[in-house]
């Protein structure tokens, strides 16, 4: 079974316009089986949206494309390289082009904004061929979510939206080619989600970047998706387009686009 | 209860038996866990000087840590020196007097608190301190996945976060240690001065003279010791803190706990080894 697999993915030609290719992704903590044979392919300037129940193991999948969580099984395929053979130097490289906007923003509490945006750039000021004044590209990055009065603000002292739009910013400092978004909405009020939303939209038409969006905020899901997988018991229980997806009549999916 | 309906005597024994074996159980199973986790903590410290003897080093950092560190506790390492080297001599001129030996005052003092009572005491108001401050810090940072987002921004963040505390406490300690030292002497030659007319010259000049070579030696081992016990522990309880807000007061908790216990142990340790180079 694991053989014809093997070999009918070897068969397939290398697709340069392919991002992000996961195969049979497995992952259990314990006895909880949270991941248990997940597919997915991510193209060039899309956006896929996976959407699941909280619990489900979105945040685990999407850490496994970045290595903070390993895997027990399965491939994942970032820009052409597999991770699963890659030593640190080299994953810290091609993490460059990957950004990621966690769930609770993560930004660093004890760094004013202007250092939570120049700290990705402190491992790799000589590969960018950035001098030593990073204050541009601070500033064009917070230009873009339109928070530049910011900049010497800590923390603490911006709202729960603004927090959201600072680690956009800080996702976006090294022009990833690709952007991991776990559940950019989540905690924010409608008008705010909206706001963030619009937000993502018009970051992809500056940079056109593809990216793999986790929500499980359906208006999200339909203004933004190119594509939509539903994660249900570890597997890719559906997929399509919001239009295919909403029509459906199987009862997993449709609770999903149940109003 | 059964046990109610035996003659008391027979009650007695087999109501002690029962809390005796729970008791035992019980401090089997603590006992257990403390050493399961004093193994974990030696992979965690054996991944430090792996990944402290690698570059690229985070000198700023370190710095940094380093000044966090003893801007913190100097006042409280003074505060609680003085006061007690202040107290060690008010309670020991008494008996010292009865045999006549008050003019060994500078001594005595002296040699205990640099030998014994300024690292241990330093150390424990460290651990209460910096142990549980960076356990915070740190699950703090874990529960928010801030170390998860240094990762991913390709800094590693053992490197960033954990050498360079462990480093600054095994610097810091020691220097902490001199001063509380100096402060506690100048407590109990403040004592000696009111109470005994002792000029400070001529104390601290007794107190220099007494100190020797193989006093301070020891003390200064062990001090360093104790700055990486307690910013090991701190670390390794923060790094590895358990999701949710409560995992990180507990990190915090039992940081203090865990390091205040090993700074005992390794005490024991370097006054046992300590004392064989005496004999010799
Ligand atoms: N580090 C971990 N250790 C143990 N269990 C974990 C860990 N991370 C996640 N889990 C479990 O995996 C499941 C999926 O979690 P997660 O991916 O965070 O869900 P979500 O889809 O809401 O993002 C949950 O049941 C969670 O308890
Ligand atoms: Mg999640």
């Amino acid at each position: 079974m694991e053989n014809k697999d093997q070999i009918k993915y070897k068969a397939e030609k290398p697709d340069l316009g392919t991002v992000i290719e996961i195969r049979d992704l497995r992952k259990r903590f314990g006895d909880n089986h949270v991941l248990n044979g997940f597919n997915l392919t991510l193209k060039k300037g899309s956006n896929l949206v996976i959407m699941g129940k909280s619990g489900s193991g979105k945040s685990v999948m999407i850490k496994c494309i970045v290595g903070l969580v390993a895997p027990d099984s399965g491939t994942v395929k970032i820009l052409g390289k597999e991770i699963n053979n890659l030593d640190r130097e080299a994953m810290d490289e091609l993490r460059l082009d990957i950004g990621f906007l966690f769930q609770g923003s993560a930004l660093y509490d004890s760094m004013t904004v202007r250092e939570n945006l120049e700290f990705p750039m402190r491992r790799h000021k000589k590969k960018l061929g950035i001098n030593k004044n990073t204050e541009p590209l601070v500033l064009e990055a917070l230009e873009n979510v339109g928070l530049a009065h910011a900049i010497d603000l800590m923390p603490s002292e911006l709202s729960g939206g603004m927090k959201r739009r600072v680690a956009l910013a800080r996702s976006l400092i090294l022009k990833p080619k690709v952007i991991l978004y776990d559940e950019p909405t989540s905690g924010l009020d409608p008008i705010t989600s909206k706001e963030i939303i619009e937000l993502m939209h018009r970051i992809q038409k500056i940079y056109g970047t593809a990216s793999l969006i986790i929500t499980h905020d359906v208006d999200c899901a339909r203004v933004i998706s190119d594509r939509i997988i539903l994660l249900v018991d570890g597997i890719n229980y559906a997929e399509g387009t919001y239009a295919e997806l909403s029509k459906s009549t199987d009862p997993k999916v449709a609770a999903f686009f149940k109003k | 209860m059964i046990l109610v309906n035996k003659d008391p005597l027979t009650f007695l024994y087999l109501y002690g038996y029962r809390i005796g074996n729970e008791y035992f159980v019980t401090m089997w199973s603590r006992l257990k866990k403390f050493f399961i986790e004093t193994g974990d903590l030696s992979f965690f410290a054996a991944r430090y000087f792996k990944e402290a003897l690698k570059p690229p080093f985070e000198f700023r950092e370190l710095l940094r840590q380093c000044y966090q560190m003893g801007n913190r506790s100097l006042f409280l390492v003074g505060i609680t020196g003085f006061i007690i080297g202040l107290v060690l001599t008010l309670q020991s001129r008494p008996t010292l007097i009865q045999f006549g030996a008050v003019s060994w005052m500078p001594n005595m003092v002296g040699i205990s608190i640099v030998r014994e009572v300024g690292p241990v005491i330093t150390a424990l108001i460290c651990a209460g301190r910096i142990a549980s401050g960076i356990g915070a810090e740190l699950g703090s940072m874990r529960v928010t996945e801030q170390i998860d987002a240094m990762e991913v921004s390709g800094t590693n963040p053992f490197k960033y976060l954990v050498v360079t505390r462990i480093l600054a406490t095994t610097l810091m300690l020691p220097i902490l240690v001199v001063f509380g030292d100096l402060l506690a002497l100048y407590g109990s030659a403040l004592v000696e001065n009111i109470k005994g007319g002792v000029s400070f010259q001529l104390y601290f000049n007794t107190v220099f003279n007494a100190l020797n070579f193989s006093d301070l030696v020891p003390a200064t081992i062990k001090s360093f010791f104790f700055g990486f016990i307690i910013g090991l522990v701190g670390c390794y309880k923060g790094y590895y803190c358990k999701k949710g807000t409560a995992g990180v007061g507990v990190a915090a908790n039992t940081a203090v706990v865990m390091a205040s216990l090993l700074l005992f142990l390794v005490d024991f340790i370097a006054v046992f080894i300590a004392d064989i180079f005496y004999e010799l």
